[in-house]
């Protein structure tokens, strides 16, 4: 019991933490993303489009299909379309100097439509009964767990039976961590948030850096989306399912502080405040809907603490929000 | 920018900021991009329904304003309707933007009027007299939409907690509360029916003639609030400089307060017209996503509300046309979110050409000349 309640806990918890992963890359550059739900949404249709495709192509067989492509397909679909929209959101913000929380917020109407519409359109043309498209072959490819998992009783269920976008996600958060904070790329990307007039008086390329993170951000944030697709919902794209995970992705960067790491324990810490309220024994579901607001509650509470501690390592980038231009000051 | 720091070559071209443009030809360039968007709008129609540009237009009149040329007016009606509630979102948000408090809560302030509208219509609906349960419904309503609006308000004065998320966050509270009391309401059918008591009442055979007068009537006193008093003075001065507002002595945090109270009572009362005027229902999607499009709205209204009910017209002709085209094609209607999305990303990127100028590289014997 509480073994499945962990791993459930985790299997929520992945798509948060790679859309707060992306979130804190595009941040520690001083560009508030609010188009990560939207860049989500077009992840994962992205990556549900390119296995469509592979699966067709493969004559919707499972034996034609090689393990290898059917994995890499999706993802490579899933980066690109949310490059795209990365793309889109520092043309608008960097280059144009528009205001980022009406780009960020545009940019999410657009990708929810765009995946709402894409997905509606696939159901169309399989002419299916349900208002979803099932992907469960690719999926297989996506779920497969370590061999020796299943022998190592409840150790083995806790760490070793999910599939590897998990890992990968945690691997992803980790090395985030360390070029922030031990490489110079990191160093000058943190600068470039903080204050983005020094970092170009010291010769580091502004609008480089700000374009690059928003984009790796985004790629990153969109393999949280195909994730979802694949791992949580078995390879069932069903519209609106993905619901309001990206804007949990972007609270849990404040959660976390805007750090990686410890945004592993925040997303996890919220896959299961979601998930409680199913393992709680004797709730009404009336009593469920209230149990469901908790990962928010838990948003507000460290917010309000961290602006009032006020200490100065947990406080987001200086020039977060704010637009840079050279001949401003 | 090209910009290359090995060579001593001047980039091709710079930006440059620019303060004065005469709002005339301001207008111009946005009319522009408007201008250009619709025609993108009718190509990208036109793209999936295999019909000409005519053709396609003539589909989204018709979504929009039905037979109006017949005499039917029930589609303008409809129009006017969803006009009137992004309008009061909108008109909602503008005095927390012109104050710089980024209040992206209309969406739970709007559900937390709504919630207690439905309640007074339920609770009090046949113990009170009608004139009475209106004045009961208005007055919760726009209380609650202010309390909503006052939490994050508070913390942002005492402490400067980022209000953005943490308004973000109070809209997923709201709907959770929402869900629960529709399902002890509702005996776990999740659905609320049609209450009969407390409702607008129908003018002329219509019934959104309230909501509409309503919000025409906001509409005029925000503009005159944020223009003519005191207090809409003190929201711009907060909003250009804290500092320079408490070195005249304006009280900041009782302005971000009162204003966010203001803002938030607004968002209650669209979330009213929307249940006693509109729906006499309630459910987790009342608002639908406008609390947010809102923002979109007043931001792109340059907190004008005149031109907010421009903005907000072009908003809702497309979101309807759009939804009209894409049924004819047998597709989803999301397609107009879409739309919505990339006309909104158009004219954001348009205020670029307003307020920067491109100079382009002059060869060097000319300036020395």
């Amino acid at each position: 019991m509480i073994v499945q309640f962990i791993c459930r806990a985790i299997l929520l918890a992945v798509p948060m933490l790679y859309g707060t992963t992306g979130e804190i890359v595009t941040e520690k550059s001083g560009h508030l993303n609010l188009g990560i739900p939207g860049v989500m949404y077009v992840g994962a249709i992205s990556g549900v489009v390119g296995s469509f495709l592979y699966e067709n192509a493969c004559g919707n067989d499972i034996a034609n299909m090689n393990g290898f492509l059917a994995v890499i397909i999706p993802l490579l679909c899933s980066i690109a379309g949310s490059v795209i929209m990365g793309l889109i959101y520092s043309f608008l913000t960097v280059t144009l100097h528009a205001n980022q929380n009406v780009t960020g917020l545009a940019l999410t109407t657009l990708g929810i439509g765009l995946g709402n519409f894409l997905g509606a359109s696939l159901i169309n043309i399989t002419k299916s009964e349900l208002p979803s498209i099932a992907l469960t072959k690719t999926s297989s490819f996506f779920t497969v767990k370590l061999p020796f998992a299943d022998d190592l009783g409840w150790f083995g269920e806790l760490l070793f039976s999910h599939d590897f976008m998990t890992y990968l996600a945690i691997i992803i958060a980790l090395a985030v961590t360390f070029v922030l904070n031990r490489t110079r790329v990191g160093l000058n990307l943190r600068s470039v948030g903080e204050s983005p007039a020094t970092a170009d008086a010291a010769g580091i390329n502004v609008i480089k850096y700000r374009y690059v993170a928003t984009c790796i951000g985004s790629a990153i944030a969109g393999l949280g989306g195909i994730q979802y697709v694949m791992s949580y919902a078995s390879g069932v794209w069903s519209n609106n399912a993905f619901g309001d995970r990206g804007w949990m992705a972007i609270a849990l960067v404040i959660f976390a502080l805007w750090k990686p790491s410890a945004a592993i324990a925040g997303a996890f810490l919220f896959g299961a405040l979601c998930n409680a309220n199913n393992y709680i024994q004797g709730l009404g579901t009336e009593t469920q809907e209230l149990f469901k607001m908790l990962p928010y509650v838990a948003t507000i509470v460290v917010l309000i603490i961290t602006s009032v501690r006020k200490k100065r390592e947990h406080q987001p980038p200086a020039s977060l929000g704010i637009n840079y231009f050279r001949e401003e000051r | 920018m090209a910009k290359k720091t090995d060579s001593k070559k001047e980039p091709l071209f710079h930006v440059v900021k620019r303060d004065d443009m005469p709002a005339g030809k301001a207008w111009l360039i946005r009319i522009a991009a408007i201008v250009f968007s619709f025609l993108l709008v009718g190509l990208l129609s036109m793209a999936i329904t295999e019909k000409s540009f005519g053709e396609t237009y003539e589909i989204m009149f018709s979504g929009v304003f039905g037979r109006l040329f017949e005499g039917k007016t029930t589609m303008l009606w409809k129009y006017l309707q969803e006009i009137a509630i992004l309008l009061c979102l909108a008109l909602a948000l503008t005095p927390a933007f012109k104050m710089k408090f980024w209040n992206c809560g209309a969406e739970g302030q709007a559900l937390v009027g709504g919630l207690a509208s439905i309640f007074c219509m339920i609770q009090f609906g046949s113990s009170l007299s009608y004139p009475v349960l209106m004045v009961v419904i208005v007055v919760t309503s726009i209380l609650a939409g202010a309390i909503w609006g006052i939490i994050p308000a508070v913390f942002k004065a005492l402490f400067n907690t980022n209000e953005t998320l943490f308004t973000l966050m109070m809209n997923y509270i709201a709907t959770q509360i929402i869900a629960y009391y529709v399902y002890i309401e509702g005996g776990g059918s999740n659905v609320i029916n049609p209450v009969a008591y407390g409702n607008f009442p129908t003018v002329g055979n219509n019934d959104y003639f309230v909501n509409i007068v309503t919000v025409a009537g906001i509409t005029v006193l925000m503009y005159a609030y944020l223009r003519f008093s005191k207090q809409g003075y003190e929201i711009s001065v907060v909003g250009e400089s804290q500092n320079t507002a408490r070195y005249v002595g304006i009280n900041v945090k009782k302005v971000i307060i009162r204003t966010m109270a203001i803002s938030g009572g607004l968002c209650g009362v669209a979330g009213m017209l929307l249940v006693a005027g509109k729906d006499h229902s309630i459910n987790t999607n009342l608002v639908g996503g406008d609390g947010f499009t809102a923002i979109l709205m007043s931001w792109l209204g340059q907190f004008n509300p005149f031109i907010m009910v421009v903005m907000t017209a072009i908003v809702i002709f497309l979101r309807l046309g759009v939804a009209k085209v894409a049924d004819t094609a047998l597709l989803n209607h999301s397609f107009s979110e879409i739309i919505v999305g990339i006309v909104i990303l158009i004219l954001v990127g348009c205020e670029f050409f307003i307020h920067y100028s491109i100079k382009f590289r002059q060869s060097k014997k000319e300036v020395k000349a």
